[in-house]
């Protein structure tokens, strides 16, 4: 059981952590734009995420917070 | 009464930043303010201080920048072209709030120039230097004895005002021995709140930074300054009158060309022309006052200097063209005579000066 | 459940002004992670450069100063000689390191001053919109080299790693890169180690992160990693290139 969280607003949607994440369960949502306006990363599949850690080690904005 | 000690004038430099509290030094050698670094190399290791000769004057200054960010006395010597290349670091200084002392002993430029004693590097330390809105407060010592107490003062003054202060000397006075008392121990009593000493998690970090994105607050930061810069004139301008109670003619110099201006004035006034000097001690800020004032009482004035003429500028701004004013200079390293003094204010009093 | 990452302590709350996808934003949180888990946030005192890492005074919770293109090291060392029990580290580029800066790089490294310097090569000067740089890789494009890097013209790349471990000074010199999870968590070890080592009192040690800048290189942040992988690091290979741990204990 693992948890990522997402500070949505300072994402800039570079897309480092979809690519570094190992489950694809990772995603720019197509349909939000934060106040940056950038289209923010998202969790799409919450109970496939392993805790690895892998999307916040590449996030060069501190967005993610992984619990496990 | 503390003992009078035969010294060099650039070792008297040295031994009085040590007593003021002054422990960390960094040079690079250069003709003629070399025996600063070679006492500090001597002293520093022996009272548990700094010395370091940087790679460059560049580094050297850099390294003040950094220890008078520590909040530290710190202190950094060179000569003209040395001078030129530490510009950079002392606009940083200047836009960063730092107290730190910066010594140049002249000699005559531009570019390599020459190695004997000038002053044509006054336009750099009066008017700025480096790049952007700063002033240094600028002390000419006129014998070895100042060497010693205006590089206290400098130490001092800087720490008061925040803001880098130079000692503006020339080859003659780094190289001639003269009997001094040098000054009592001492050391900083200026609380220095911004210093970077590690926040040990108890406070805010401090950050020492001359970077304001907006233009807005870059403004106000420069006016806030230039607020601190008038209490500085107001409160340090420093001068000595000579002779002018009753003076007809009277002849501006500082360092060594105020000391032969005594001298050429014993002989004028033999001859019976009444001549005074008004030596500036400070030429940031400069005795504009003083000046003023005896615009109103002389004939005119005589700027003496080892330059083709700078202080000259801050003479007739001072004196409101009220009073001719005649430039007495050698230059390249040369230094005005006692003839040539006198041969100058008699053109003036003979209404042949230009 | 635990908290398994999260933003370091030592960094402040301010959001990072680089492009999406910059790895100053990587190499800032390593620095911090280190400067956490050395436990050494109140001791520490950072030297910002000139260059796209100019504020990174804003975003350390530590004391921060800004110094002039290039100087850094030389006001790393000042202070460092003046509190020598703090720990001193600077933040560099490559325009700012090796090229105004080379001096004060190369004599504060053969001096081995007990200080950590943290060195971004991204082939380019980014801040000023993606000029070439002393590390600028043969027939790279740049702004002012447009026509592809002329070696003939303007020279070769500057390899500061190797350049530096020809000194006998220096404690530890190590290339890292941040273009993927593995290369990351070794790089934040590496920049560990040379945090460690001025704790210890051994000396100079300078991690070279090799780095991408999507913007100027005009590449998407993906990209860009991938040209880190491909160009950059073939030219700049990783690994140690000096460590007189290592060295001892041969």
């Amino acid at each position: 059981m693992a948890k990522v969280t997402f500070n949505e607003d300072i994402c800039k949607g570079c897309g480092l952590c979809v690519d570094a994440c190992p489950k694809h369960i990772l995603a720019l949502a197509k349909d939000k734009i934060n106040k940056k306006g950038h289209n923010p990363a998202v969790m799409t599949d919450q109970e496939k995420c392993i805790g690895c850690a892998f999307c916040a080690t590449m996030c060069p904005d501190c967005v993610i917070k992984v619990e496990k | 009464m503390a003992e009078k000690v035969l010294m060099k004038g650039n070792e008297a430099i040295a031994e009085s930043a040590i007593r003021s509290g002054c422990l960390h030094y960094f040079g690079y050698p250069i003709t003629p303010q070399t025996e600063v670094a070679a006492y500090m190399a001597k002293r520093m290791p022996k009272i548990g201080g700094v010395f370091l000769q940087a790679e460059s004057e560049i580094s050297a200054i850099n390294m003040v920048y950094g220890v008078a960010a520590t909040g530290k006395r710190v202190m950094t010597s060179s000569s003209s072209p040395g001078i030129s290349l530490k510009q950079e670091g002392i606009s940083y200084i200047a836009g960063s709030d730092l107290p730190a002392v910066i010594v140049n002993v002249q000699r005559g430029g531009p570019g390599l120039g020459g190695i004997q004693p000038s002053q044509s590097d006054y336009f750099q330390a009066t008017k700025g230097g480096g790049h952007g809105d700063y002033h240094l407060i600028v002390l000419t010592p006129s014998s070895v004895q100042e060497m010693a107490d205006l590089t206290s003062l400098a130490f001092d003054l800087a720490d008061k005002y925040r803001m880098p202060a130079m000692l503006l000397a020339d080859g003659t006075m780094g190289q001639m021995m003269e009997p001094v008392v040098l000054p009592e121990p001492k050391n900083c009593t200026v609380d220095k709140p911004w210093a970077l000493t590690g926040t040990e998690c108890k406070r805010e970090h401090n950050i020492v930074n001359s970077l304001y994105l907006s233009p807005e607050v870059l403004e106000r930061t420069n006016i806030e300054r230039f607020e601190r810069y008038k209490e500085v004139e107001k409160n340090e301008t420093r001068w000595e009158e000579y002779m002018m109670e009753d003076a007809e003619y009277c002849i501006v110099a500082f360092g060594i060309a105020a000391r032969v201006a005594k001298n050429a004035i014993k002989v004028l006034r033999e001859k019976g022309i009444k001549t005074g000097l008004i030596r500036p001690i400070t030429v940031w800020p400069f005795p504009t006052e003083p000046i003023r004032k005896a615009a109103d009482k002389v004939k005119g004035f005589i700027s003496v200097e080892l330059s083709m003429g700078q202080m000259i500028e801050d003479v007739k701004l001072a004196e409101e063209c009220k009073k001719p004013v005649s430039l007495c200079s050698r230059s390249g390293g040369m230094i005005p005579d006692v003839e040539k003094i006198v041969k100058s204010v008699e053109e003036m009093a003979n209404g042949e000066a230009k | 459940m635990a908290v398994v990452f999260e933003k370091p302590k030592s960094l402040t709350s301010k959001e990072f002004h680089y492009c999406p996808g910059c790895p100053h934003g990587i190499i800032h949180r390593l620095v911090a992670e280190a400067i956490d888990n050395l436990g050494i946030e109140g001791k520490a005192i950072g030297v910002a450069p000139v260059g796209c890492a100019v504020m990174a005074y804003d975003y350390f919770t530590c004391d921060m100063i800004e110094a002039a293109h290039g100087r850094a090291p030389a006001v790393a060392t000042g202070i460092k000689r003046s509190l020598p029990e703090n720990i001193v580290f600077t933040y560099q580029g490559d325009g700012d390191l090796a090229s105004i800066g080379m001096a004060e790089t190369v004599h504060a490294a053969t001096r081995n001053e007990n200080i950590t310097i943290i060195f971004v090569n991204n082939a380019i000067y980014g801040m000023t919109g993606g000029q070439m740089a002393p590390t600028s890789l043969p027939g790279q494009v740049t702004q002012t080299s447009p026509y592809g890097r002329d070696v003939k013209t303007a020279g070769y790349p500057i390899k500061v790693a190797e350049l530096l471990s020809s000194l006998d000074a220096p404690y530890y010199i190590e290339r890292v890169a941040v273009n993927n999870v593995k290369n990351v968590k070794h790089a934040g070890k590496a920049i560990e180690k040379a945090f460690r080592n001025q704790m210890e009192g051994k000396g100079f040690s300078l991690i070279e992160v090799i780095s991408a800048c999507p913007t100027n290189w005009g590449l998407t942040p993906q990209k860009a990693l991938q040209w880190v992988d491909e160009k950059m690091i073939p030219y700049y290979p990783l690994g140690v290139y000096r460590d007189k741990d290592k060295e001892a204990s041969v």
